[in-house]
């Protein structure tokens, strides 16, 4: 028997219907019509998405956050992803989707009282059509599985998109969700972005085989798709939905990407990786791709970028702001909704340390 | 059935019954588990239920209990009401983490948006000959987790009420099954009205010392209580019922009356239910307590293979020894 294919880079096509020059291509398989307003659109997402990220991490390092998963290179397969999502959808996200978040309507101030440690949640889940991040890896795939079976069984023309990445597809968790989407043709799209990084441990510790090939075992249809092109993204998203939606099952989409970023701002890549990997990334960066297309394609003047660049700095300045302004709990909130109904342990150590703290008030003079 | 008449059913089929009553009265209802449809379970304890209800809402999963939680958890979000089967207690411990994880903080990290009507069917405990992996007490482990509620019916008659009000719970139960007391019968009246699901009882009445137990292990206090009556001994035996909450006002205002405590459970007893009792009660009826409280149960051992589990597993003679050193101090 021989060993099966080495992933080498580039040796695996993958889906790009814009070139790391601007360059629109067409593919077959994922048409892609949008208008000129939709393009522009994609481009402000990503600006603004970054620029969430950007201000994140500087809050990070001002000692505003405790911690911040970054975002950056990761913006195209997220807002592709996020921008084929339809209302009565489901997404089930890590930690780091925060540009699936922008496209859910989630308020990026929430998601830094996340990091702040004001909240271990902050959004409704069914209000946004996105559930709340997951922090332990590859836990949200069977969650998603079964939010989808729900959406079967109540016979809604919707789909679940699950997002994990190329150290979670280790996860035993994460294949059962494969098998589970399989056997019960669950509407549910495994959306994979494959960064090449977990923490320190890169891709070829995580799996011998292309990832999204890992679908055929499990009896549905896998894509790669360029992970720093938007409109793939998009396109590859659109159609794995939609089929899910009509009832032809589960898909594995393969974004493949890099993570520019540190795992997390308390991670130091230089330990473990190349700059001159990263300096290659930089050359297909998701942003630059699609102002080099709106350029030649005279879809934007000098003002829109003028403007834009306002908005990410009132947006950066709001988050500033809104972070130091955000509220700590109170005490004797961690009490709370443990549980849906009361339950008299519960009752009985709140009053017991709610007393606890009166007796230091008596103290003050 | 005909209004009011009392019917014998075993444990088993008392608890089949109150998952037919919960799906007819909960469209959202749903069972999932493995072996649970054509089979019944491998106790039988869903037979004929996916015949009359469908396989959409009676549903043999895969063979992955992480999954079979995980799922669950999803279903919930959707605003269905998962009652999963884990088909042995061993293999819950595959499931922990979407259980401690996920299922147990999900509210609490919604802020309340997201209940977890989540029912978890365990099977649970020694007894039966079976082999490793198939007679453990692994209940502790779920009491000490908080989000979750931990309840265990120890007869037919409270096993029928208790598996609908757990289904019916906002919150994720764990429904602890004594599969040693399936086939324990009762009278089942179903048009009586249930004690709350959270609540401890009294189920023997006595005066010299009380014993405090749960699932399987009440049925072997009330024989031994019976065997020490002869002997002039006057046991009272309390049948906690709900794990988390733990009814601890009823088991104090037991011990005030008696002032003695035996906990007994198969469960270890090193930081078992046994030992928060304990404790509780020596906190909460120091003056009361003629001797301290006794703890009776498995040991800090592996659970041995089946033909030394009479000796691991707490019996009517190791509850009176333990009443003999309680009464003697």
């Amino acid at each position: 028997m021989e060993n099966p294919t080495p992933m080498l880079e580039g040796e695996t096509p993958f889906v790009q219907l814009l070139t790391p020059e601007g360059e629109r291509r067409e593919d077959p398989d994922y048409p892609l019509e949008l208008s000129d307003d939709e393009y522009r659109a994609l481009y402000r997402d990503l600006v603004l998405v970054r620029r969430v990220d950007t201000e994140a991490t500087a809050l990070q390092r001002q000692g505003e956050l405790g911690l911040w998963a970054q975002l950056v290179g990761q913006e195209a397969a997220q807002v592709g992803a996020g921008r084929a999502l339809i209302d009565g959808d489901m997404a089930f996200p890590t930690y780091r989707e925060h540009g699936v978040a922008w496209c859910r309507d989630v308020d990026p101030l929430t998601l830094l009282g996340l990091f702040r440690g004001t909240t271990n949640g902050g959004w409704s889940p069914q209000d946004h059509g996105f559930a709340l991040y997951t922090i332990v890896i590859g836990d949200q795939c069977p969650q998603g599985v079964g939010y989808a079976m729900g959406i079967q069984h109540d016979g809604a023309e919707n789909a679940v998109m699950v997002f994990f990445g190329d150290g979670a597809s280790s996860q035993g968790d994460v294949n059962e969700a494969f098998i589970w989407a399989s056997v019960f043709n669950a509407p549910v799209v495994f959306f994979c972005q494959n960064n090449q990084w977990a923490i320190s441990e890169p891709l070829e510790r995580q799996t011998r085989i292309p990832l999204y090939q890992r679908a055929w075992g499990f009896g549905f249809p896998g894509v790669r798709v360029d992970g720093n092109d938007v409109l793939a993204s998009l396109a590859v998203s659109r159609a794995t939905l939609q089929r899910a939606r009509e009832g032809a099952g589960p898909s594995l989409v393969e974004a493949f990407t890099y993570r520019m970023g540190a795992h997390t701002t308390s991670d130091d890549p230089s330990r473990y990786r190349l700059d001159t990997d990263v300096e290659a990334w930089k050359l297909r960066d998701p942003l630059e791709r699609v102002r080099s297309f709106l350029h030649k394609q005279q879809l934007v003047d000098q003002q829109f970028f003028d403007e834009l660049g306002g908005e990410a700095e009132a947006l950066a300045v709001r988050l500033r702001d809104g972070v130091r302004a955000l509220p700590d709990p109170g005490v004797l909130d961690m009490f709370e909704h443990g549980y849906a109904e009361p339950h008299p342990l519960v009752d009985a150590e709140r009053k017991q340390f709610a007393g606890y703290l009166a007796g230091f008030a008596e103290d003050v003079p | 059935m005909s209004e009011g008449q009392d019917t014998s059913v075993t444990l088993g089929k008392a608890i089949n019954l109150g998952l037919r009553r919960s799906l007819e009265a909960d469209p959202k209802t749903v069972l999932m588990g493995e072996d649970i449809g054509a089979l019944g379970g491998v106790f039988r304890v869903t037979d004929g239920l996916q015949k009359d209800f469908g396989e959409h809402r009676v549903i043999d999963t895969p063979l992955a209990e992480s999954s079979i939680i995980g799922t669950a958890i999803g279903m919930a979000m959707r605003g269905y009401r998962p009652v999963v089967e884990i088909q042995f207690d061993g293999f819950v411990y595959v499931a922990f983490d979407q259980i401690v994880s996920q299922l147990a903080k999900m509210h609490a990290r919604s802020g309340g948006s997201v209940p977890m009507p989540v029912t978890i069917r365990i099977p649970y405990g020694g007894g039966i000959g079976a082999v490793e992996h198939h007679s453990e007490s692994p209940e502790a482990y779920f009491a000490h987790t908080a989000g979750l509620r931990v309840v265990t019916p120890s007869n037919p008659v409270d096993a029928y009420w208790m598996i609908q009000q757990a289904i019916a719970s906002a919150d994720p139960v764990v429904f602890f099954e004594p599969k040693r007391r399936y086939w324990d019968k009762a009278n089942l009246d179903e048009t009586a009205t249930p004690d709350s699901l959270w609540s401890a009882r009294v189920v023997r009445s006595g005066t010299d010392a009380t014993l405090a137990a749960y699932g399987p292990m009440v049925r072997t206090c009330l024989e031994a209580a019976a065997a020490a009556e002869a002997d002039g001994v006057n046991l009272e035996v309390v049948d906690l019922r709900s794990l988390s909450p733990l009814d601890t006002p009823t088991v104090a205002e037991s011990v005030r009356r008696t002032h003695r405590l035996i906990v007994v459970h198969e469960a270890p007893v090193f930081l078992g239910v046994g030992a928060e009792l304990s404790a509780t009660i020596s906190e909460q009826c120091f003056y009361a307590l003629e001797s301290p409280v006794l703890r009776v149960g498995g040991f800090h051992a592996p659970y041995p293979p089946s033909r030394l589990e009479k000796h691991y597993l707490p019996d009517l003679d190791r509850v009176l020894d333990a009443v003999d050193r309680s009464l003697a101090f």
